[in-house]
């Protein structure tokens, strides 16, 4: 079962920025234990572009496609065998990234 | 009633959640176990009127219930020609020899699972594990029929789509699990216990039975969990003052002026009974969770035959070892009640206006303060205190007995 896991960050109370080396360590022990997918920080949500090309030519905006306090800050994909594997998983993850975790799973 | 009709509905107490449970495991599908359950029931109650009472109720019903969830497995089968069956077995690792192992904690589990909502823990697990119908929760909750379905729908499809495990918590992450399936219970039990809304019953006695029935189940799946324990002592020390608790008119009696003669004796017993097999734990050198000291302090009352017997330096000492537990405002506000008897009113008045900024919205908090201004001869503030609590409080016996109160101040 794979599972989207973001961080979420609060610009209003930001996660402390030196958590680096732990997120490294922490992904070297998802590789090894074989749940690691895909994991990946994010630019801030300033260097985000919103295109919509449903009408006739694209359009393109500056920024995130919502404006809010909280905002994505990192994603990684796992794959586990349950919720309570990831949720466990999830739990360290927030510790180690000083942020909220939330999980959500793929179709 | 007949006996037909009492042989099933003994059956579906006794039956229903390991129906439900054996069918959940087998199928990997909690719609499909509910479901079939719920029409092997109906079948029963088609069949046993002209049929008899098959020997073995339980195994009739599940075999029946089985087939019926086979059939309905190949009739959407029929219908979208998917492989349904390759979703539907849930991969289990073998338990460890020893462990507890029942369909129906299993059950209980993953309804009362922490990526839930506690409203959707509550209602599945009535749903699901108690076997009460979608209408029924719906009136407990005093919430819409369709509304009170679609939090069963959206819990069960979450259940799925997250693959929320059907499974026992590994023995590290039992003692948590556990307490958030007692939370769930618990809440039931208050809700009943001290209804709300302003149309309902103060005390509504099915909600107070099923939250007990379903603590006793877990009881005997989890026989050596002492905070299981605990917890239906505490509700069967509650739940044996139930008629006392609320006078002819319908208005709440305070523990000081409950006939004490009107407690129901066995439910007592029984309490006290778990209460020393946790002190004996105690002694032993377990530490007691919440609900073992809850249950002791309502122990304590439930031994006094008179108001004036009840021993309040133990009420405290349990209190003092509650609030090193759970340091919450509502944990101080009561031990101040106990505080009030041993050292008087105004000793407690200034331990309860010390708790004003967080209980400022709680109403038990107003009407304590309302009490104690009242035996200090403080009526024009007891008043205003009377006026808040009368404001805030949901329950409508308690209102009336608020009322009352105040309109008795001098």
């Amino acid at each position: 079962m794979r599972y989207l896991v973001s961080v979420i960050d609060d610009k209003s109370n930001p996660g402390s920025t030196d958590r680096r080396p732990a997120i490294s360590a922490f992904n070297e022990r998802l590789i090894a234990e074989g749940y690691w997918v895909f994991s990946g920080g994010l630019a801030d949500t300033d260097a985000a572009t919103v295109v919509d090309n449903r009408g006739e030519q694209a359009v393109f905006s500056d920024g995130p496609f919502v404006e809010s306090k909280e905002y994505l800050a990192g994603v990684w994909v796992w794959e586990v065998p349950d919720l309570d594997v990831a949720l466990k998983l999830a739990a360290e993850a927030s510790k180690v990234c000083d942020r909220k975790i939330e999980v959500r799973p793929f179709l | 009633m007949s006996d037909v009709e009492e042989a099933v509905t003994r059956a579906h107490h006794d039956e229903w959640a390991r129906v439900v449970a054996a069918l959940a495991r087998r199928f990997g599908d909690l719609d499909i176990a509910e479901e079939a359950a719920a029409e092997a029931f109906a079948t029963a109650v088609e069949r046993w009127p002209a049929e008899g009472v098959p020997p073995n109720p339980g195994a009739w019903l599940t075999t029946t219930a089985n087939r019926k969830a086979i059939d309905r497995i190949r009739r959407e089968n029929k219908r979208d020609d998917k492989h349904r069956e390759a979703q539907m077995v849930y991969d289990d690792p073998p338990e460890p020899v020893g462990a507890i192992d029942d369909d129906r904690l299993r059950l209980i589990f993953t309804c009362c699972h922490p990526a839930l909502a506690m409203e959707a823990r509550v209602a599945l697990t009535l749903r699901m594990v108690g076997g009460l119908t979608v209408p029924e929760i719906a009136r407990a909750f005093l919430v819409a029929e369709s509304a009170m379905g679609q939090r069963i729908t959206r819990a069960k499809a979450k259940i799925k789509a997250a693959r929320i495990p059907y499974r026992m918590p590994s023995a590290e992450d039992l003692p948590a699990r556990v307490s958030g399936v007692l939370a769930v219970l618990f809440l039931v039990f208050n809700e009943g216990y001290l209804a709300s809304g302003p149309g309902t019953d103060p005390v509504r006695h099915e909600l107070t039975a099923e939250a007990i029935r379903l603590t006793r189940l877990i009881r005997a799946l989890l026989p050596d969990d002492g905070e299981v324990a605990g917890l239906l002592a505490l509700m069967l020390l509650i739940e044996a003052r139930r008629t006392a608790r609320v006078s002819a008119g319908g208005e709440l009696v305070p523990l000081a002026e409950q006939d004490r003669g009107a407690w129901d004796a066995e439910l007592i017993a029984e309490g006290h009974r778990l209460v020393r097999e946790r002190l004996a734990a105690a002694a032993a050198g377990v530490a007691p969770g919440r609900y073992q000291i809850l249950a002791a302090i309502n122990a304590v009352h439930t031994s006094a035959r008179d108001i004036r017997d009840t021993d309040w330096s133990q009420v405290l000492a349990l209190y003092d070892q509650l609030v090193r537990l759970d340091p919450s405002p509502i944990i101080a506000l009561n031990r101040a009640i106990a505080v009030a008897e041993l050292d008087g009113p105004e000793v407690a008045l200034a331990i309860v206006d010390r708790l004003a900024e967080a209980l400022a919205g709680y109403h038990a908090y107003h009407a304590t303060r309302a009490d104690l201004l009242r035996r200090l001869g403080r009526s024009r503030q007891s008043r205003a205190a009377y006026d808040r609590a009368i404001e805030l409080a949901g329950n409508t016996g308690e209102t009336a007995y608020l009322t009352r109160r105040r309109d008795q101040l001098h």
